[in-house]
């Protein structure tokens, strides 16, 4: 009896149909391992850096010669608001955690992230926020009250304006980016959880890897920032819907409310999408150097440094709002200080490059790339720090340069650097170095033509978002030329794609280690196993995988305190 | 690895290092642009000559690191045979040294700063002096144009800010809308317009001549379009056009210009207001239009919408900014045959959507001669 019941069932097995999560799309929608949704936010990332980029082409062809006439000042608005909302919030933040959901856990040597199906919560939150806010221009009411959506400009109506924003636009916005706050909330507190519970036995705070440290700082800041911009977004959606008047002086309220709101915000938020590009560089610099990194504790307690002072200089975005002179003092003060931790920074990756042998793949020049670009977005970015300067630049293209060298020549090399760096282990398959070499010369010269002219526009008194300027005030040139860098730019992103479709085709086996790498994600399966490691490693160094690689030189036999 | 790409970067970064330094020359000396680095006044000047400190140290500091940067990537890349590098975890005084030098360097820039910031500051305000006489304007930001009011003189303009040389010219700044921004490259960097937020600025002009002025903060549709002048005359210029500006509209004498007075009553009326036509005085739009309880609404004679048209004839922009009153060379005479192509007045009061779009200017259409007979009336309120 017993054992016909064990055959029965048997065959019950055999016959029933796949369950839906275990067919091919079943398996991606349903999953909650971290390496496939770090996958799934990577494509989701690249694919809103494509939509991000098509809106900046549109607006550079509208710029591209003076009273230009390709789009009618409404859609300009929409498009500029949305190319910064979607670079931000849908590609910068996505592709970062992406990188952080598939590594992190990896490198740390743990086998998922401490709540993974909180971690696919978070993603798919993030897709249908991202999905929600580029619908807006199916109604042709996309958000178009600037990226930070000052108030009152962006309340239904603002004392004796005829126009503020009647429509829905910045409702779009505002859920928006409530949405893919919960989804940046979540995703945080399972970084910070998986760092502090399920790291490898050895791997102290203090050997983690700085990819791994960066992305923890990462996540305080967007743990304490963003219930600043949720409380904003929501203070204005009850001004637009339910008659309050948090934002309008007429009743009692005040619109540098938001201002002090947004920006306590939004500079933490600066750093959150830079600190995770210095961690990628500060894995592939020492890599490629064969080197270790030089200053592993300034490089990140540098890190932590900038984390706690990011949330003390964001009046420096509002020094022409009229604060007085002691408060503007102060941030110029801290925004000063905030400049050093940087700057240290710096000097590591080139400590760390001195004296070793320098291998020019792909990631090593783009993250080359990301030191010199990012260079000139930190220097710029002092030169807005200079208060009685920053009145006559703030608000012009000067600052368009400046948020361009950081977040492209900075974040957006050092994630294509991570892109070719992990690429091996997402797939087990090379890139096209020499495709890649293409793409990063292209790239590069197509962002210091784009972004570098736009210094001068500012300095020549263009002021930023304006979707026209007479022919007659010495602008034409300039905007010619970054007009032309746009699209070089353009094709740079057409070269990279066809090489991720070409090597996913018939890339060239890459074995586990194809770098020769340190840390402990290269210490598994190209990709990895579900499981991630057979045998969960032991670490006695910050370089685990090179000691297992060079027993004789490792790291752990000579004790160096730095 | 061989990489003879690489060779190149050191002629790009010549090459773009050329275009920096020359276009920095270019731009100093730009004669159209409202450039930063064109100071006419001491406002400007404290503020742009930190431009060239800022720019020296940081073309120093650029140097240097890109410098090292390329050095060590021709220096220390792999060649066959080169040995493996020593494992080198990091320097205890290297780390001292560079921590130390760029505060130096930074606070070094933060005392320019703050004695820059002092400089400039409301608190800076000169007193008014024999030397130096002091005016008071208040700039009010609409949605789009300026709207400038004189409260000693009791005179409302628009579009072009009228101001003496050599005088404190003490800026109050107004909206009872949204955000805008004050700026005039020349003569003073920016200040928001916040409503609610009674901030206010200075400046002196210390040559005379015509500059630029853009508001510099995002306004909505229109904010591009968002210009006015600062036109700096000489003290007596100056008080003859206040005493012009006193004045009530001259009644128009030839027949054309009648019609287009009494078309002006019948189809601008609500929205714009000449005073000794349809309104009575100029009023303080700071004071009667506030939120605020005991604000005007909209469309009392305190609160047109429109600017003020009274002495339209003797401003250098119409529309906000976006055209000249190019009035010169027989432009806008009436009786010019090209009348409709050759004056902006004309192409503005034709299609104002077309020149301007989504601004409030609603205008039923006008014939030719319609317009011809507004021209003839508005370009006569000198």
């Amino acid at each position: 009896m017993a054992t016909s019941t064990i055959g029965e069932r048997a065959t019950t097995i055999d016959v029933r149909r796949k369950r839906f999560s275990e067919t091919y799309i079943g398996e991606w929608i349903t999953t909650t391992d971290h390496k496939q949704l770090g996958l799934m936010y990577l494509i989701t990332g690249f694919f809103f850096f494509v939509v991000g980029g098509m809106e900046a082409l549109l607006i550079r062809t509208q710029l591209a010669l003076p009273n230009g006439k390709v789009l009618d000042p409404d859609t300009y608005n929409q498009i500029f608001t949305m190319h910064g909302t979607t670079m931000i919030f849908l590609f910068v933040i996505p592709v970062l955690s992406g990188f952080g959901n598939y590594i992190v856990p990896l490198m740390i040597g743990a086998r998922d992230m401490a709540y993974p199906r909180m971690n696919a919560f978070g993603f798919w939150l993030l897709l249908f926020g991202g999905i929600f806010m580029q619908s807006s221009f199916l109604f042709g009411q996309a958000p178009n009250g600037g990226w930070f959506m000052y108030a009152p400009l962006s309340e239904l109506a603002a004392g004796h304006a005829f126009q503020a924003t009647p429509h829905m636009n910045a409702d779009f916005w505002l859920l928006g980016t409530t949405l893919l706050g919960i989804s940046s909330i979540t995703g945080s507190l399972n970084f910070v959880v998986t760092v502090f519970k399920l790291r490898a036995p050895g791997m102290s705070i203090n050997r983690m890897p700085l990819f791994t440290w960066m992305i923890l700082v990462m996540s305080f800041l967007l743990l304490f920032a963003l219930p600043s911009l949720t409380v904003a977004s929501v203070l204005l959606l009850l001004d637009r819907h339910m008659g309050a008047h948090f934002y309008q002086y007429g009743s009692g309220g005040d619109p540098l409310l938001w201002q002090h709101l947004f920006w306590s915000f939004g500079h933490p938020e600066v750093y959150i999408l830079i600190l995770p590009a210095f961690g990628i560089v500060s894995e592939i610099l020492p890599v490629f150097s064969r080197k270790p990194i030089f200053g592993y504790t300034f490089i990140a307690w540098s890190g932590v440094a900038i984390g706690f002072l990011s949330f003390t200089v964001w009046a420096h975005h509002m020094f022409a709002v009229g604060l007085p002179s002691i408060a503007q003092a102060f941030f110029a003060t801290s925004t000063t200080l905030i400049a050093i931790p940087t700057a240290v920074k710096i000097f590591n990756w080139l400590a760390t490059i001195w004296g070793g042998k320098i291998r020019f793949n792909a990631p090593m020049l783009f993250a080359l790339g990301f030191i010199a670009m990012f260079l000139i977005g930190g220097l710029n970015g002092a030169a807005l720090a200079v208060v009685p300067f920053d009145y006559q630049i703030t608000d012009s293209y000067f600052v368009v340069a400046h948020i361009h060298y950081v977040l492209f020549g900075g974040t957006a090399l050092a994630v294509f650097a991570g892109i070719y760096y992990w690429f091996p282990k997402f797939t087990g398959k090379l890139m096209d170095d020499r495709l890649a070499k293409w793409h990063f010369w292209v790239t590069f010269i197509g962002l210091n033509l784009t972004f570098f002219p736009m210094h001068l526009m500012g300095i020549l008194g263009m002021p930023r978002r304006v979707y026209t300027y007479p022919a007659n005030l010495g602008w034409n040139d300039l905007n010619a030329m970054a007009s032309v860098g746009a699209f070089i730019i353009g094709v740079g992103v057409i070269l990279f794609m066809i090489n991720i479709i070409k090597s996913l085709k018939a890339g060239q086996a890459a074995g586990d280690d194809p770098w020769d790498a340190y840390t402990l994600e290269w210490d598994t399966t190209s990709p990895p196993k579900k499981y991630n490691f057979l045998e969960i490693p032991v670490v006695r160094s910050r370089r685990p995988f090179y000691d297992k690689k060079y027993p004789d030189i490792a790291d752990w036999k000579n004790v160096i305190k730095h | 690895m061989r990489m003879p790409v690489f060779r190149r970067k050191k002629h790009w970064l010549a090459a773009l290092t050329g275009v920096l330094l020359s276009s920095i020359l270019l731009a100093a000396c730009g004669e159209n642009s409202p450039s930063i680095l064109n100071v006419a006044g001491p406002v400007a000047e404290s503020e742009s000559s930190l431009f060239w400190l800022i720019l020296y140290l940081a073309l120093a500091i650029f140097i240097l690191v890109e410098g090292v940067l390329i050095y060590s990537i021709f220096k220390y890349r792999e060649r066959p045979g080169t040995p493996n590098p020593y494992q080198n975890h990091g320097n205890m005084l290297l780390e001292l040294v560079w921590t130390v030098i760029p505060t130096v360097v930074l606070f070094v820039i933060l005392f320019f700063t703050i004695r820059g910031l002092l400089q400039v500051a409301p608190e800076a305000e000169p007193a008014a002096s024999a030397s130096q006489p002091k005016i008071e304007v208040t700039a009010v930001g609409h949605q789009w144009y300026w709207e400038f009011y004189y409260p000693k003189y009791n005179v409302t303009t628009a579009d072009t800010l009228e101001v003496p040389v050599g005088t404190t010219v003490h800026v109050k700044l107004f909206s009872n809308n949204v955000i805008h921004s004050f700026w005039v490259p020349s003569l003073t960097g920016k200040t928001d317009v916040v409503p609610g937020h009674d901030n206010t600025k200075w400046f002196v002009a210390q040559k005379t001549g015509l500059f630029t002025g853009i508001c510099a903060e995002y306004c909505g549709t229109q904010h591009a379009n968002m210009r006015f002048n600062v036109n700096v005359v000489d003290n007596s210029s100056f008080m003859t056009w206040i005493s012009g500006q006193q004045q009530a509209a001259a009644a128009p004498t030839d027949a054309l210009a009648q019609k287009g007075e009494a078309l002006f009553k019948n189809q601008c009326a609500s929205c714009h207001g000449i005073v000794g036509v349809n309104v009575t005085q100029f009023y303080n739009t700071a004071q009667e239009c506030t939120d605020l309880p005991g604000g005007k609404a909209n469309g009392t004679p305190q609160c047109l919408i429109g600017p003020n048209l009274t002495h339209f004839g003797s401003r250098s922009l119409i529309a906000g900014g976006v055209l000249d009153n190019n009035t010169k060379d027989n432009n806008c005479d009436p009786n010019n045959p090209n009348l409709m192509q050759s004056c902006n007045l004309a192409k503005w009061l034709k299609d104002p959507q077309a020149v301007k779009p989504g601004n409030d200017m609603a205008i039923g259409a006008l014939s030719n001669a319609e317009i011809q007979q507004l021209i003839a009336y508005l370009e006569g309120l000198k």
